[in-house]
């Protein structure tokens, strides 16, 4: 299994957690990244709400050059990139208009692309490619006992549900449980993280991010997994503001590649769970024999 | 050139149809270019060939101009063709001496260039002139029909029907799958907008059909096959085995209360899974026929619907000398004939499993419409009471509708029964709680008589009615009064704004969808359905429990969605379509039946081709023989026939290759 590898920027920087157990994992399960030479920014962040055109050139650019690289597929693990990378293939079949205007940029830098290299998303890979058997036989440290609450965000489910249902996305669920979690009923797994309107327009988006937080502490959750790095900032980084307006909600936020790491048997510092705001620790619990007998 | 011989003289008359046709064709130009065709007597262009005057010119034609042979170019064979066949006939000819040509929905119906759709219409025109003057005269035949009728299901549709004709002294066979009979209504606690109590109006009528000299029912028993035509229909009907013999059970219910199991334990479909029954049980106090039934999937004397003898069998000793229980009965197969057959088979709800958001499934307090029914019903598994699945009363209660109806990710039609079932659930709801009701709707639509009334009274009693598609029923909530509760979150389009609104209960009003088999009882009968999969009515206007196949009728809700008055009115419209043919005698049928030539070589290859069985074997002349009875017409016998020894009336090799050569000439 080769896949090519496209970070996109916050793998290199916020979210660079997400990479740090990202690589590792693929690597564990005998996943192997290639990461595509010279790639540009995805085109998402602010370039598709303001101009879709050069958004898609951007995005046309990462694909031709994943084409280029041999590797029919690939791989984009921040859920921003996932979608508009998959958002600019589409606009490229459905809109004759876009794709001259892509073909022309492509060609005026000597590339092309074809329209087919599929855009994968590492959950896809890991239920559809990997499997959720050969996850389970490299599981050295279950997760047992820790109350997970999974969420997916809005990105990798709408407006594509390529590889999971659109309104209850499950893929994450069934890696959690591979892996020996277990799963708090949370119903607000695709509801919105606040985006960037933490930045923007921050009564609006403090308080969708409070609204996770609170009912994933109100469930017993341990930590929320996620698959995104905005969503991650988001419910990480906010804390402060959120005690002084609402109250304590202080719950972990963890890639679910951290997980998965755990799991594994790697060290905390190896993925990358060191950098997180809010600290998540776990260790799993003692065996039985040591375990106090309750009276 | 063509030669037609000589004592041919054929009429040809082209319709306007209004604009209907002149619009896009010539029709003029038509006529005068068939004027010239050899064999053209006269020609003539006329506004409406099909009304009287325009009847009574091919009339006077024929007589004045002495006239053998008539073509009309008008609309489809299927409006007209009969029409126009009598007037020739009235004319004095014989009526098959006439040909018919669509013009309208073959051509100017579906071109949009008048010059091609007028040269098409003359090609048609030409293929018919030379096709007429192979024409033979020809006789129709009359078939008997068998008086008896089918009814495929049993509920409040088939019903009606059933005894609209057995009243009128019709034989009839009403056949249904469940258990009982009464289908969707007798679930039914009340119905709009009326507030009658179901049972109290239905169980009249089951009653009827179970005791009427005239009905035949077999209950728990499904048509498996279907052969024949019209007037003349030979059905296998399958009689599941219930291991009781019906005819020695009393219904007393002995063996019931005896069963090894003291208490009910399993689900009970009749109570939509809300309660529980034994292995034998009767459906419901009212179920008709009263007879028990044992499910062999749960009862102990079988493991895995295989009979064991292991039970105690107390329901046996219970039932003493009666010896109604058998648990060795079998499936049977009894073979039926009868003339005419209704279709009755109704529909399924919507699983509201399929739309996620609204936690069918995940939250216990989300309800089915049906569901609540049961609920709210005297002999439903509370007795009435309105008891949550949690065990609490409802404080307040959310109806959101349209689940599974106007939408375009699963059912895109308008159930038609939902916001009014609605509403009459939210009178019971309010009446049996006292609860706040809120319902949730895109459109109210009450067009009906008193309906629109009883949403007034609605609005009268304080049910509130928010208009807007739900987003989301979920369990998280904001402030301290909505921890415990389900949130419907619902943007109000008439406020203007999002809402968050607690309650206790969440009802679903789930439409209507075909029923799970639709296509293959499709394909029993030889029906059509629509793209939504409801079965097909020959004309949506003028012939609404018509289906394509003669003698099939169709009605209720498995022709599409609608109430029980409509459904009524609809059983009894089949009834008395199917009482036309019964009263009449018999049918008549085109001539265009296959007949074998005396070249027959007798190699057989025609007998198994037959889809009829109207072929068989003459040992003394060592021909084959074709029953015309039995041919339908479809013409298999005559394109295999190897040495090319079986023709066609209407479809003589004459007639079809000289109808080829005129539309290809110029």
């Amino acid at each position: 299994m080769k896949y090519s590898y496209f970070p996109g920027c916050s793998l290199k920087g916020l979210g660079r957690a997400y990479e740090e157990s990202l690589l590792p994992v693929m690597k564990h399960l005998g996943v192997e990244l290639q990461e595509l030479d010279d790639w540009n920014c995805c085109g998402a962040t602010a370039y598709m709400a303001v101009d879709e055109v050069k958004a898609c050139v951007l995005a046309a650019r990462n694909l031709a050059l994943a084409e280029k690289s041999g590797l029919n597929q690939v791989m984009a693990p921040c859920a921003a990139c996932y979608l508009v990378l998959n958002k600019a293939k589409h606009y490229f079949h459905d809109y004759p208009a876009m794709k001259a205007t892509m073909d022309r940029a492509l060609n005026a830098v000597g590339l092309h692309y074809s329209g087919d290299t599929p855009v994968r998303h590492p959950l896809d890979i890991l239920l559809n490619d990997v499997g959720l058997e050969a996850i389970k036989q490299k599981v050295e440290k279950p997760l047992k006992g820790l109350k997970v609450a999974t969420y997916y965000g809005c990105q990798i489910v709408r407006p594509y549900a390529t590889f999971d249902d659109q309104y209850n996305p499950t893929t994450m669920d069934r890696l959690m449980e591979a892996l020996g979690a277990t799963l708090v009923h949370y119903p607000l797994k695709t509801k919105c993280c606040g985006g960037s309107l933490t930045g923007t327009l921050p009564e609006a988006g403090i308080r969708l991010v409070y609204i996770l937080l609170n009912e994933a502490k109100k469930r017993g959750a341990d930590c929320i997994a996620t698959v995104c790095p905005l969503c991650q900032f988001n419910l990480d980084g906010y804390h402060s503001q959120l005690k002084a307006q609402y109250g304590d909600v202080l719950v972990p936020t963890v890639y679910f590649t951290q997980l998965m790491g755990l799991a594994f048997g790697l060290s905390d510092k190896e993925l990358g769970l060191n950098r997180a705001a809010v600290p998540f620790k776990w260790r799993p619990p003692l065996p039985a024999a040591a375990t106090p007998v309750p009276a | 050139m063509v030669s037609i011989k000589q004592d041919i003289r054929i009429g040809f008359y082209v319709c306007h149809c209004g604009h209907n046709i002149a619009s896009m064709v010539d029709c003029p130009e038509v006529a005068s270019y068939v004027e010239k065709l050899p064999g053209v007597v006269l020609s003539r262009d006329y506004k409406y060939m099909c009304s009287d005057p325009g009847q009574e010119l091919i009339q006077k034609d024929i007589k004045e101009f002495d006239l053998n042979r008539v073509v009309v170019a008008s609309c489809s064979p299927l409006l007209h063709e009969h029409t126009f066949r009598t007037a020739v006939a009235a004319g004095g000819l014989n009526p098959f001496f006439f040909h018919m040509v669509n013009i309208r929905e073959h051509d100017s119906w579906v071109h949009t260039d008048r010059k091609e759709a007028t040269a098409k219409a003359k090609a048609l025109a030409r293929a018919a002139i030379r096709r007429v003057a192979h024409h033979k005269a020809l006789e129709v035949k009359q078939v008997p029909v068998n008086p008896d009728v089918l009814v495929v299901g049993g509920g409040i549709a088939g019903i009606h029907a059933a005894l609209t004709l057995a009243n009128a002294g019709k034989k009839v066979y009403l056949v249904e799958r469940e258990p009982s009979i009464g289908g969707h209504m007798a679930k039914f606690d009340k119905t709009f907008p009326t507030l009658d109590c179901a049972a109290c109006i239905l169980t009249p009528k089951m009653s009827s059909v179970g005791a009427h000299e005239n009905i035949t029912l077999w209950s728990y028993s499904e048509v498996v096959k279907m052969d024949g035509y019209v007037g003349n229909y030979t059905v296998m009907v399958k009689r599941k085995a219930r291991f009781i013999n019906e005819d020695l059970c009393t219904g007393c219910q002995e063996c019931v209360a005896n069963c090894i199991y003291k208490e009910p334990k399993f689900t009970d479909e009749f109570n939509e899974g809300l309660g529980k029954r034994k292995p034998v049980y009767i459906p419901f106090p009212q179920a008709t026929p009263q007879v028990v039934l044992i499910d062999p999937d749960v009862c102990l004397n079988f493991k895995r619907g295989v009979l064991t003898d292991k039970c105690k069998k107390t329901c046996v000793e219970a039932c003493g000398d009666r010896k109604a229980i058998d648990f060795k009965q079998k499936e049977q197969f009894t073979e039926i004939k009868v003339g005419t057959i209704i279709v009755a088979t109704g529909f399924q709800t919507f699983d509201a499993k399929r739309v996620l958001p609204y936690g069918y499934g995940v939250y216990p307090n989300v309800y089915t419409a049906m569901e609540v029914e049961r609920l709210v019903n005297a002999s439903g598994p509370t007795s009435g009471e309105v008891i949550l699945r949690d065990g609490r009363q409802p404080k307040a209660i959310g109806i959101i509708h349209c689940v599974g109806s106007r939408d375009k990710k699963t059912n895109r039609w308008c159930s038609r029964v939902c916001c009014m079932y609605s509403m009459k659930l939210a009178h019971l709801l309010k009446e049996h709680t006292g609860a706040e009701i809120y319902n949730f709707y895109i459109d109210i639509r009450a067009p009906g008589k008193g309906y629109e009334e009883f949403y007034d009274k609605l609005n009268e009693e304080g049910v509130h009615f928010v208009r807007g598609r739900v987003g989301e029923v979920t369990d998280w909530g904001m402030t301290p009064e909505e921890e415990g509760k389900l949130v419907i979150r619902v943007e109000d389009t008439l406020a203007g704004f999002v809402r968050r609104i607690p309650v206790d209960m969440v009802v679903l009003a789930t439409g209507l969808e075909p029923q799970a088999d639709a296509q293959d009882v499709r394909r029993l009968f030889n029906m059509s359905c629509g793209t939504e999969g409801f079965f097909l009515e020959r004309h949506p206007k003028l012939a609404p429990v018509n289906t394509f196949t003669d003698g099939i009728f169709i009605a209720g809700c498995c022709q599409g969605p609608r109430d029980i008055p409509d459904t009524v009115a609809q059983a009894g419209a089949a009834a008395a379509e199917a009482m036309v043919l019964i009263d009449k005698g018999h049918v008549e049928q085109e001539p265009n039946t296959a007949y074998v030539l005396p070249d027959c070589c007798g190699c057989k290859s025609c007998l198994p081709l037959c889809p009829y069985t109207a072929i068989t074997f003459d040992e003394a002349t060592k021909k084959a023989v074709i029953n015309e009875a039995l041919c339908k017409g479809c013409g298999t016998c005559v394109s295999s026939c190897p040495s090319g020894s079986i023709a066609q009336n209407l479809f003589e090799d004459e007639e079809v290759f000289s109808e080829i050569e005129g539309v290809l000439a110029d």
